[in-house]
């Protein structure tokens, strides 16, 4: 029943490519990904899981990775923005921020592009006010959320 | 930066029990971490163990046995997609798919925002109004508490040391007509409001309201219900409901303890508490006589 303080051997799949990690139980997902794993389209912002910039999934599920111990994440698939596109070709919600220029300075497109896909994974065919629900919590502060939320509507059309 | 911790790893109430008893204030039970880690993080908490209490099969269940029992591990996100919960207490479900934002959801859990008695949470008032009550597991045995003796003030619960928040129970009542109606332009809420309609049996138009609960969070200390608003609303037809809003909400905001802080000065909570409380009732009285209200009101979220 002693607890461990050591590093714990955890074993996860990231972006589809298994790997075995040694983790202390304080390290967070977000500073494993960056640092470790050389990962950074994770952000690290307001650290409380207020903004979404750290958003990446954890079978597919969408959680702050600047407050999640990297142990929760043993046995898991994580899957960062870096494993969104598949090779050179661009993951269909990625090919609609570029079409309808919902990115600017870029620093919250990864969270976003990360909950958008969660979404539509539980409701593929949202409605407007189901894309304005979710993102609640992931915040931009350059495009207004309008270009965004078009761009999500556009990869829904094209994926009908 | 999180400090070092020691994490613990029990799989059953008692091995946690026993855990939070040795180690006492030097532990903190740990869920979905989405408060506690914050406080770490910023060092305002610095406990040099860490019981995760995830493994513990009991308080990850959700069941129904005449009251409904959520366990401590539940996250918002279960709650919210769970058939039982929207069959048996819909307006839970659906407080749930508003609690904060989706990253929070999927991993927070019931208990831990019980447990942590933020002021501005939307669950302690939503169950406070439902008359729920929590089951503290310990060494000694169980025991179970009203919301109202659980929750004591900010972050301040009667939780010992020693104990477990296990689970929340609270009795479906299909036949009261309620809303929650929360406010704010912050992260958390500024104010929550749970009106809460119990009716006597004379159909949909013709009802009278027979039992009325308004609980009133974030505002206060910890939630409270208002006694005077609530009585206020005894044996009104629901259909003349709009009679009485404005002395309802007036008496609400003469009942409550509002604070400065960032959300806004004592007076203006004390004026949001009027109008908001008259909204909420508003909602409760047309979905008692089943019309689902056009409800829109700005930074404010109908549940």
């Amino acid at each position: 029943m002693d607890g461990a303080r050591a590093p714990i051997k955890i074993h996860l799949v990231v972006n589809g490519r298994p790997s075995d990690l040694e983790v202390a139980p304080h390290a967070l997902l977000l500073d494993v990904l960056r640092d470790a794993m050389d990962l950074k389209g994770a952000k690290r912002s307001c650290d409380t899981q207020v903004c979404g910039a750290c958003t990446v999934l954890v079978d597919e599920m969408a959680v702050s990775a600047c407050t999640y111990l990297a142990l929760e994440a043993d046995g898991r698939a994580v899957l960062t923005v870096e494993g969104l596109a598949a090779g050179d070709s661009l993951h269909p919600l990625q090919q609609a921020f570029l079409d309808a220029g919902a990115v600017q300075c870029g620093f919250c497109t990864s969270g976003m592009l990360l909950t958008a896909r969660a979404m539509l994974a539980e409701t593929p065919a949202p409605s407007r006010e189901d894309v304005l629900h979710y993102l609640r919590g992931s915040l931009c502060r350059c495009t207004g959320y309008r270009k965004i939320v078009e761009a999500i509507m556009a990869a829904v059309e094209t994926a009908r | 930066m999180l400090r070092p911790f020691t994490l613990h790893r029990p799989e059953t109430a008692e091995e946690a029990c026993a855990l939070l008893a040795r180690l006492g204030d030097d532990a903190a039970p740990y869920a979905g971490g989405t408060e506690l880690l914050l406080l770490m993080k910023l060092g305002l908490l610095r406990p040099p163990h860490l019981v995760d209490v995830k493994r513990i099969r009991e308080l990850g269940a959700l069941s129904d046995g005449g009251r409904l029992t959520i366990g401590a591990t539940v996250t918002h996100r279960a709650l919210e997609r769970s058939a039982l919960v929207r069959e048996r207490c819909p307006l839970v479900a659906s407080v749930a798919r508003h609690v904060a934002n989706v990253r929070v959801r999927n991993v927070g859990t019931v208990g831990g925002n019980l447990a942590f008695a933020d002021p501005h949470s939307d669950l302690a008032t939503l169950f406070l109004a439902f008359d729920a009550r929590v089951e503290l597991a310990s060494p000694r045995g169980r025991r179970e508490l009203s919301l109202d003796e659980f929750v004591r003030g900010p972050w301040e619960t009667a939780r010992r040391p020693d104990e477990l928040l296990a689970c929340v129970r609270l009795t479906p009542q299909p036949s009261r007509a309620a809303a929650y109606v929360k406010f704010g332009v912050h992260e958390r809420p500024t104010l929550g409001i749970v009106v809460a309609l119990g009716l006597n049996g004379d159909g949909p138009e013709a009802a009278r309201i027979q039992d009325a609960r308004i609980a009133v969070g974030c505002v206060g200390p910890r939630p409270a219900r208002v006694a005077a608003a609530e009585a206020r609303l005894r044996e009104v037809a629901v259909n003349q409901v709009d009679d009485v809003v404005g002395a309802v909400g007036d008496a609400a905001a003469e009942g409550v303890d509002p604070a400065d802080d960032m959300h806004g000065s004592a007076d203006y909570k004390r004026e949001m508490v009027a109008v908001f409380v008259r909204r909420a009732l508003r909602v409760a009285a047309a979905r008692a006589r089943g019309v689902e209200p056009v409800s829109r009101f700005p930074y404010a979220v109908v549940a």
